[in-house]
């Protein structure tokens, strides 16, 4: 078993209280596994993300606990974590792109974060690691600003990556990118695994056919908690969060003209992470809420590696 | 409205600028008031180069743009009709300014006059517009919220400005679905009022929903362009075909057929005039019939 996250709490003080943007989040990530994550926009993914890497000043553990190939994540203590970071476990942040240095060239830049890392560049390596995600050798070459967003992204999916990290954390890699560069990259990560660069991966996303793709298991979350996680397949076909269902009709296919037929989004929004109701946090906006739904549902576990966070699915 | 005609940006890149690099190449378009048009096109395809050139932020190399028929340029004027929201929203706002600020800075630069309860319910509307709960992000330091609430706040700022004409680069791909719903059918409502947009999106499903007319771009040049449903309908050029079956579909394996390769396109390297195989639709293939 690769990682065990138990009941993780991450919360970020605030002047009005605490936003409770991970409460009490419980999965497991097998070696190999390429777990997808999606999720209402501001429902803690990102979080989930820097929770395992770095916590900012704000940010603190509440409860829970990671366990990543059979030890335990110091994640609150920043200096014993940078044994953990690069090494074991590692994150592309969300728009990495904009974190490049902007006065190194590509080449330097990457010597030089390998080296704060006690570890050197090879050439070799270097190069035909950025060859699987489609950036030919004379980027090295160039200043990030002379990249284009798309390209950016990339070369931090190759840096992020060199020192073969067990857990890979990629956080809306494949935004930025145009279909075709997305599914070279997309295909690139399942390379990366498939050649032992990564053990497992958590790849965030709001692109669900994407992660349908390539994600052997997918987890939805919904303010601060899971809603459901299954295998991929499932959760498309056979969703049972009345969350995951309205979010894949949410879901446009090519050639669906707003003039024709107008989609909607799920009505009403997300309870706020200061202070949230308790009771389903989804209860608001679900058809199916009921009476039961002022308590809190318990994650259960309706079939095999099918778990579901709703009084009535 | 916006009208580019034979645009092209080169940059001067490796040391003392010692080569060029052509990352827009004689590019021609319009965008008409009310209409939507989706520009998409591979990464560094120069798409965001043309949206900052639109927006006075970078100059031409040569050829015009203009807006309403004068050369667009940076300055207040310009910016109360035409707004940017650019790719990376977590580079697009002052970290040091709370949000509150920021709506009060585009108040103070363009709406002194309004009285401040106007205001704030000015504001409010329009963060609840793009799905945004006031409270929750009012307060708050960009480096406190979430990439898609940046990205929102970054909408709900261009939109208090009631202006004629949006470049929207890549504004919605950190929305989840339903939320990226009730955007663009926020945008489709502006747009029946009039609002112009330059749509940039490599998600093909969206450009679709929205624009009249796409503009397919590649390696800096058109390679295709016309009303949408002929765009994707029925694909001309290879590159085209090329994109519409990388989209990632629910329920079905990814399209591996290899696409057409052997047009001359290729084969001489993408210097093709545009053709009008149909009329407003262009395509820009040396040899048109042999390819399809
Ligand atoms: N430093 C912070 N202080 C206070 N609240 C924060 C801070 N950072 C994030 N938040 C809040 O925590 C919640 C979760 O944020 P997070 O970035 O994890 O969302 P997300 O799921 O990644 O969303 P998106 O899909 O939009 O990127 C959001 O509501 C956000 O406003
Ligand atoms: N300031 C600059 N100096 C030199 N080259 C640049 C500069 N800005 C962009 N480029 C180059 O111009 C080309 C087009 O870049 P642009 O950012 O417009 O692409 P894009 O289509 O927006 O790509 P993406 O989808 O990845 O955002 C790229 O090859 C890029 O490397
Ligand atoms: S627990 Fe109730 S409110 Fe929550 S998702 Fe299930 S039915 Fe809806
Ligand atoms: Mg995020
Ligand atoms: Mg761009």
């Amino acid at each position: 078993m690769s990682l065990q996250v138990s009941d993780l709490r991450v919360h970020y003080r605030t002047l009005k209280g605490d936003v409770r943007a991970l409460d009490g989040v419980s999965f497991d990530l097998a070696d190999g596994e390429i777990l997808g994550l999606v999720g209402e926009s501001g429902c803690g993914k990102s979080t989930l993300g820097k929770a395992l890497i770095r916590m900012d000043g704000r940010m603190h553990r509440t409860g829970g606990t990671v366990v990543l190939d059979g030890e335990e994540l110091p994640i609150d203590d920043d200096r014993r974590m940078n044994d953990f970071r690069f090494r074991r476990v590692s994150l592309i942040p969300q728009y990495a792109m904009s974190a490049l240095n902007p006065t190194r060239k590509i080449r330097k830049l990457v010597a030089e974060l390998l080296r704060a890392r006690g570890a050197t560049v090879d050439p070799a390596a270097l190069e035909s690691r950025m060859a699987h995600v489609g950036l030919p050798p004379e980027v090295l070459d160039r200043y990030p600003i002379e990249l284009s967003g798309g390209m950016r992204q990339r070369m931090v999916m190759v840096i992020s990556t060199l020192l073969d990290p067990s857990l890979l954390i990629a956080d809306e890699v494949t935004s930025a990118l145009d279909v075709s560069t997305q599914k070279a990259v997309a295909r690139a990560l399942l390379g990366f695994r498939d050649s032992g660069y990564v053990t497992s991966m958590i790849f965030i996303t709001h692109d669900l056919a994407l992660t349908h793709h390539i994600a052997d298991t997918i987890m939805v979350m919904y303010a601060g908690r899971l809603a459901e996680k299954a295998p991929a397949d499932v959760i498309v076909k056979a969703p049972r969060h009345p969350y995951t269902r309205l979010l894949l009709d949410s879901l446009p296919e090519v050639g669906v003209r707003y003039a024709d037929r107008r989609l909607d989004g799920i009505a009403g929004s997300p309870p706020s992470l200061l202070d949230p109701h308790p009771g389903c946090r989804f209860r608001d906006r679900c058809p199916l809420a009921g009476e039961e739904c002022a308590e809190d549902p318990p994650v259960t576990e309706l079939a095999p590696d099918h778990l579901v966070a709703c009084w009535k699915a | 409205m916006l009208r580019l005609d034979d645009v092209t940006k080169r940059f001067r890149i490796g040391a003392l600028g010692g080569r060029s690099l052509t990352a827009v190449d004689d590019v021609s378009f319009e965008v008409a008031p009310g209409e939507v048009v989706s520009l998409i096109g591979e990464s560094g395809s120069g798409k965001s180069t043309i949206g900052r050139m639109i927006l006075g932020l970078q100059p031409v190399t040569s050829g015009t743009i203009t807006f309403d028929g004068s050369p667009v340029r940076q300055g207040k004027e310009f910016y109360r009709n035409v707004q940017g929201i650019f790719q990376d929203p977590f580079s697009s706002f002052n970290p040091v300014f709370k949000a509150d600020r920021v709506f009060a800075m585009v108040k103070d630069a363009y709406f002194p006059s309004t009285p401040g309860h106007e205001w704030a319910a000015r504001v409010e509307n329009a963060l609840r517009d793009v799905r945004l709960n006031p409270g929750q992000v009012l307060g708050k330091y960009p480096h406190q919220l979430s990439g898609g609430q940046l990205q929102r706040l970054l909408i709900a700022r261009a939109l208090l400005l009631e202006i004629k004409l949006l470049v929207a680069d890549e504004i919605t791909s950190m929305l989840d679905a339903s939320t990226r719903i009730d955007v663009l059918n926020l945008l489709a409502e502006l747009k029946s009022r009039g609002l112009g947009v330059l749509y940039i999106t490599h998600d093909l499903s969206l450009g679709t929903y929205l624009a009249e007319r796409t503009v397919v771009l590649r390696r800096g040049s058109v390679v295709e362009m016309g009303p949408t449903g002929q765009v994707f309908g029925g694909p001309l050029h290879p590159y085209t075909r090329e994109l519409l079956a990388a989209v990632p579909r629910l329920h079905q394996p990814w399209d591996d057929a290899t696409p057409v390769d052997t047009c001359a396109y290729h084969l001489h390297g993408g210097t093709g005039v545009l053709a009008e195989p149909e009329p407003g639709h262009f395509v820009a293939c040396a040899r048109l019939s042999t390819c399809q």
